[in-house]
């Protein structure tokens, strides 16, 4: 991997939150790369300001100060609108509440994404059953949220991150809601995506076990960023 | 498709909420419905008035009567067509809470000034005949049961006695602002009778109801008309039916303008039912809208989502109340009798439901949709429901 160019860049990342006139900060001068088809695990005690660096590299967040490129764009510069954009083509989102929408069905949720892009319906139809394949779950495509277990709601969450096919996967303790059974599922599935399609991952964890899984494992305490730890740190 | 399908079905996940909501909805848009068709029912007469039509009336009060004989002087002014002539009766039919208007006319002149009231030519013709006879609008025969030939007694007020007529007609109105609750019978009948009971009251008239030739002309001849009598010892004031029907609505201004203010104020209250829910619901969805955010659903999506299910909701209130208005309003109109003569549901009325309710629902979205866009993805997502 070493000849690999970084398909995430970050220099001099700062952020603070602002309670008042009180100013807490999360993120100090962080800088890193992250290589294309790494799996990255975020690891931190809370309030290390993991899940705010992995929001701030998935756009979904502003830094305030310091730059990221993906894929060689510089995202912080990107007003508003081209962001949406950028996020629905190259961002997958897997969550640890999964965030599915619970008036749709397990199908519906998986198109959802597709609906920004110019495929057709029956285009659409074709990347959602595929989607939903890798996920094992094409026999509850017409279920509701409600109707599953966690782990089938974090599988079905997956495949509407993968659907639009992203340049990177972003997942905040993907595994944080379930049991240890479904969380090995989940993260043999997530493991699978990188080795078998290649998907940059970057993912907030809490869980050694999940971990493991990452080639790379970086360590963020009071916002600082320790050095990548090899595989044995664990 | 989708997008509208998550609305549709946003819309109804709190079945109850949205239920009452859209109660609540069509509950105001029936109050204000008839309270708007109250206040045009009130306006029915000046809306029927035709620009062609004069009314001439004493100048001190329209209690006081003018000599029949201004008749002819009045019919020499130049562009005037029609002259007719009537008393306000005043009668009560068994009892005074059976409350129509009921008036003394020159029958010929007055059917000819009034094409809109529609009598078939065989009773027309019975009725010119037959000085005891009367004819009544639709409305008013068919509230009492009266049938052609009914002989119908009515106890004078202002011209004391029992004052019996023969039904000889039916009239139908030509528009439905048309009054189908008139009682008209021959002036003939009534000067007759006060020639030999008070002939100091004959050959007096309470009103005179003059045709123009021009509706452009009708202010010149009204002022022709008042000079004509100038300085005689019954002035008259002549005025436009509309500006007379007005001058009895004008007597009525601050219960109408009470009206109006109370059915804006509906408009108000539910405006604040609509909002409360809103916000309600955007409080609630504001993870799953951070999601579609998150996503890379824009600022037009998750607008589109708030903005259309408030519409959904008050405009599916707004139906179920416009529908309910007409069953509201017949039934109104019958407890009323013929207190309101023309009680019709209007077309403008439902314009103004569909209007409010719009802008209702745009309104009580405004707020959430604000708050929404306004919350940052990451901190909407954190938010748990």
């Amino acid at each position: 991997m070493e000849n690999t160019p970084a398909i995430v860049e970050i220099r001099d990342l700062s952020k603070a939150y602002y309670r008042g006139s009180q100013v807490v900060p999360v993120l100090h001068d962080i800088s890193f790369d992250i290589i294309e088809g790494e799996f990255l695990a975020l690891m931190g005690p809370s309030g290390s300001g993991k899940s705010t660096l992995l929001n701030l590299i998935a756009g979904i967040d502003e830094p305030d100060s310091g730059t990221i490129k993906v894929g060689g764009v510089d995202i912080t510069a990107l007003p508003e609108t081209e962001l949406a954009r950028w996020r629905a083509v190259h961002v997958g989102f897997i969550f640890q509440f999964y965030n599915l929408i619970p008036v749709l069905t397990a199908f519906e949720n998986v198109e959802l994404p597709l609906i920004l892009t110019p495929l057709t319906r029956k285009e659409r139809k074709e990347h959602v059953e595929m989607a939903l394949r890798v996920v094992s779950l094409t026999d509850r495509m017409d279920h509701y949220p409600g109707q599953l277990s966690g782990g089938q709601q974090q599988r079905v969450a997956i495949a509407r991150a993968i659907v639009t096919d992203p340049t990177i996967l972003v997942a905040d303790e993907p595994t944080g809601d379930l049991d240890r059974v479904s969380a090995e599922e989940i993260m043999d599935l997530i493991d699978r995506l990188n080795h078998e399609s290649g998907k940059t991952i970057i993912m907030v964890t809490h869980d050694p076990r999940a971990a493991r899984k990452a080639h790379v494992i970086r360590h963020l305490d009071k916002g600082y960023l320790n050095d990548a730890s090899p595989q044995d740190t664990l | 498709m989708l997008l509208l399908k998550i609305l549709f079905k946003n819309a109804l996940r709190h079945k109850l909420r949205t239920g009452l909501t859209i109660l609540s909805i069509a509950i105001a848009m029936l109050a204000f419905g008839l309270l708007r068709t109250v206040i045009d029912a009130w306006h029915a007469g000046v809306e029927a008035s035709s620009a062609s039509r004069l009314v001439t009336r004493n100048s001190i009060s329209i209690i006081f009567p003018l000599p029949l004989s201004y008749k002819d002087k009045i019919r020499q002014v130049e562009g005037v067509s029609t002259v007719s002539y009537g008393n306000w009766f005043g009668g009560i039919y068994i009892d005074e809470k059976n409350f129509f208007a009921n008036f003394a006319v020159e029958p010929k002149t007055y059917l000819d000034l009034y094409p809109e009231y529609v009598l078939r030519p065989a009773e027309q013709n019975d009725f010119l005949r037959d000085r005891k006879s009367f004819i009544a609008g639709r409305k008013l025969a068919a509230k009492y049961g009266w049938k052609i030939g009914d002989v119908i007694t009515l106890k004078g007020t202002i011209f004391p006695g029992n004052w019996e007529f023969v039904l000889r007609g039916i009239y139908r109105g030509r528009y439905n602002s048309t009054d189908e609750s008139q009682f008209l019978f021959h002036w003939d009948y009534l000067n007759e009778m006060m020639k030999k009971t008070a002939p100091g009251r004959a050959d007096q008239v309470g009103f005179y109801m003059i045709g123009t030739k021009n509706p452009d002309i009708s202010t010149q001849v009204a002022l022709s008309i008042d000079r004509a009598f100038q300085n005689s010892l019954a002035e008259t004031l002549t005025e436009t039916e509309k500006a007379f029907q007005m001058g009895f609505v004008s007597m009525s201004d601050a219960i109408i303008t009470a009206i109006q203010l109370v059915s804006f104020v509906v408009i108000v209250i539910i405006l604040a039912v609509v909002a409360n829910t809103m916000a309600m619901t955007g409080r609630e969805r504001t993870a799953e809208y951070s999601t579609f955010k998150a996503l890379g659903f824009g600022t037009g999506h998750i607008a589109g989502l708030i903005f259309g299910e408030s519409l959904t909701i008050t405009m599916a209130g707004c139906t179920a109340g416009m529908i309910a208005t007409f069953p509201a309003a017949a039934a109104f109109a019958k407890a009323m009798g013929t207190f309101f003569p023309v009680f019709n549901v209007d077309a403008d009325t439902l314009y103004l439901d569909i209007a409010f309710s719009l802008i209702v629902g745009l309104l009580a979205a405004v707020v959430p949709t604000y708050r929404s866009l306004k919350t940052g993805i990451a901190d909407g997502l954190r938010t748990v429901e």
